[in-house]
């Protein structure tokens, strides 16, 4: 594992007047996992639209495998925060699995053997091979959130960029889909964001607090100080584990 | 009912009026599946509507109406699909005003053409008893190209219409897909703009594809059964129209609805299935 998988280098945006990020340094080496923490508007999900090259800097330079993000887009596999679905859509989960598969073959035809292997290799990877038939719309929301991490998996991502992964899920499916992505981490950099430092700092290697700016990225420096900076207000202490 | 049997088999005008029904039930099918689920309803009829000014303008200007209803299907799917990806916050009001205007043109023109009234209930309700032959033809040459365009694009137009961003990140051209997408439903529009009329081939677009949705799990399924039930309605509607000496368009129209609500109330009282 060397080189790094996404630089962001004196990064700003801004919608309009308003900037939304300043200054952002922050280099992520292959094979990292890391999370980005910080409150809601400080920025998030604005710093992976500008990795996925969905947005454009305002200034300063954003790389992703050494390449432009635009160019390096089909090696990144994301889950956003919100589906950009309708959960009524009459499709079945295989059918949206292998709807990952179409970035890499021609846009004419049929899915090729590969394509049925890979989606079945993703499907078991995720626990959700024995749901291929079954409607989207049936899926409860921590069985949905591994069919969208099936897909994004049968994309073949050399980076994972997950958004609030588990906001709409119970505690218990979100270990277990954190477990999930510690396992993954052996071949993929997965980047993560989450409003709960707690909770994901026993599986991340270093988290990012963001707040317009970056404000720290160690998981060591996590204090209440710099949470009361993050978040402005008085925030209860929390207690976190080194398991890296 | 007998009644049309009967007439069915000695005379011609209604085997024609039956083929036109059937045929225009697999293009509508299998557009109005992506209509329903991609939720562009609105955006067919905005086309649908503007295509009444292309032909009003063709007839003023002594050119074939379809040539007319082409150029304007074509051009007004064009400027919708833009309006919808630019102005998305306008898009409503763009949309109405384009309808509104567009059929306001159609009308002015037919007014000013000169010779003999063009019946302006014709576009808007067509009449599917007097549907030459060589239309028929076209119809199903119609057909031929939209089975052929979905089966060669089934999996990509499936991606753009389930998750457009996703689609997008996977390299996929969606503004080309979506604009296919669209002008493929302006074409439908056209071709059955003179046999079966404006209105009924937007309620064909939209209420056996929204049937269909209820019960289909996946969006080929959705097509078939949705050709399946426009097939059924153009059929029943046909031959409930005849020994009343009703017009059939309006009377297709009102079976459609009905059937949609009655599927609709069954679907909320029944336990729901896996579908």
């Amino acid at each position: 594992m060397s080189g790094s998988a996404i630089a962001l280098d004196g990064v700003t945006f801004a919608y309009g007047a308003t900037r939304v990020l300043e200054d952002v340094s922050l280099e992520v080496p292959e094979g990292e996992f890391l999370g980005i923490v910080g409150p809601n508007a400080g920025g998030k999900s604005t710093l992976l639209k500008l990795i996925l090259g969905l947005l454009e800097p305002t200034a300063g330079r954003v790389r992703v495998l050494g390449r432009a993000p635009a160019e390096a887009r089909h090696e990144l596999g994301y889950l956003p925060q919100y589906p950009a679905f309708a959960r009524d859509f009459p499709v079945t989960v295989g059918q949206v699995v292998l709807t990952g598969r179409l970035g890499r073959r021609r846009l004419l035809g049929g899915y090729g053997a590969r394509d049925r292997e890979m989606a079945r290799w993703a499907m078991t990877r995720t626990e959700v091979a024995d749901l291929a038939g079954r409607r989207i719309g049936t899926l409860s929301g921590g069985q949905l959130q591994r069919v969208l991490l099936a897909r994004a998996l049968a994309c073949e991502p050399k980076i994972l960029i997950l958004d609030e992964p588990t906001s709409n899920i119970d505690q218990r499916v979100e270990s277990d889909i954190f477990d999930l992505l510690r396992g993954l981490n052996r071949h993929i950099t997965i980047l993560v964001v989450s409003h709960d430092i707690a909770f994901i700092s026993a599986y991340v290697h270093r988290v990012a607090c963001l707040n317009r700016t970056l404000i720290c990225h160690r998981t060591e420096a996590i204090d209440g100080g710099v949470i009361r900076d993050l978040y402005g207000g008085d925030v209860r202490r929390v207690a976190h584990s080194h398991s890296h | 009912m007998t009644e049309f049997f009967s007439a069915l088999a000695s005379h011609g005008f209604l085997q024609s009026a039956l083929a036109a029904g059937l045929l225009a039930s697999v293009g509508c099918g299998i557009m109005g599946t992506y209509v329903v689920v991609k939720r562009i309803g609105f955006l067919a009829g905005g086309i649908a509507h503007t295509v009444l000014g292309g032909m009003g303008a063709a007839l003023y200007y002594g050119h074939d109406p379809m040539l007319g209803a082409l150029l304007a299907a074509v051009a007004s799917a064009l400027v919708i699909g833009w309006i919808t990806l630019r102005f998305r916050e306008h898009e409503d009001t763009l949309i109405s005003a384009l309808w509104a205007v567009g059929m306001a043109v159609g009308v002015l023109f037919l007014a000013r053409t000169p010779g003999y009234g063009v019946d302006l209930m014709s576009y808007l309700f067509g009449n599917i008893l007097l549907v030459p032959r060589e239309d028929l033809w076209l119809m199903a040459a119609l057909d031929a190209v939209l089975v052929g365009t979905v089966l060669a694009l089934y999996r990509p137009l499936l991606a753009v219409a389930f998750d457009e961003e996703f689609a997008r990140l996977r390299g996929l051209p969606v503004t080309f897909l979506y604009l296919l997408l669209l002008c493929l439903v302006a074409l439908t529009v056209v071709l059955l703009i003179r046999v079966v009329g404006l209105i009924l081939v937007i309620a064909l677009l939209t209420l056996p594809a929204a049937i269909a949705t209820q019960y289909a799990a996946t969006l080929g399924r959705m097509m078939v059964l949705a050709v399946a039930l426009g097939a059924a309605l153009t059929s029943t509607g046909l031959a409930l129209s005849y020994a009343p000496d009703l017009p059939a368009g309006p009377t297709i129209i009102v079976l459609a609805g009905g059937a949609y609500l009655l599927s609709t109330l069954a679907r909320q009282l029944l336990p729901r299935g896996s579908g």
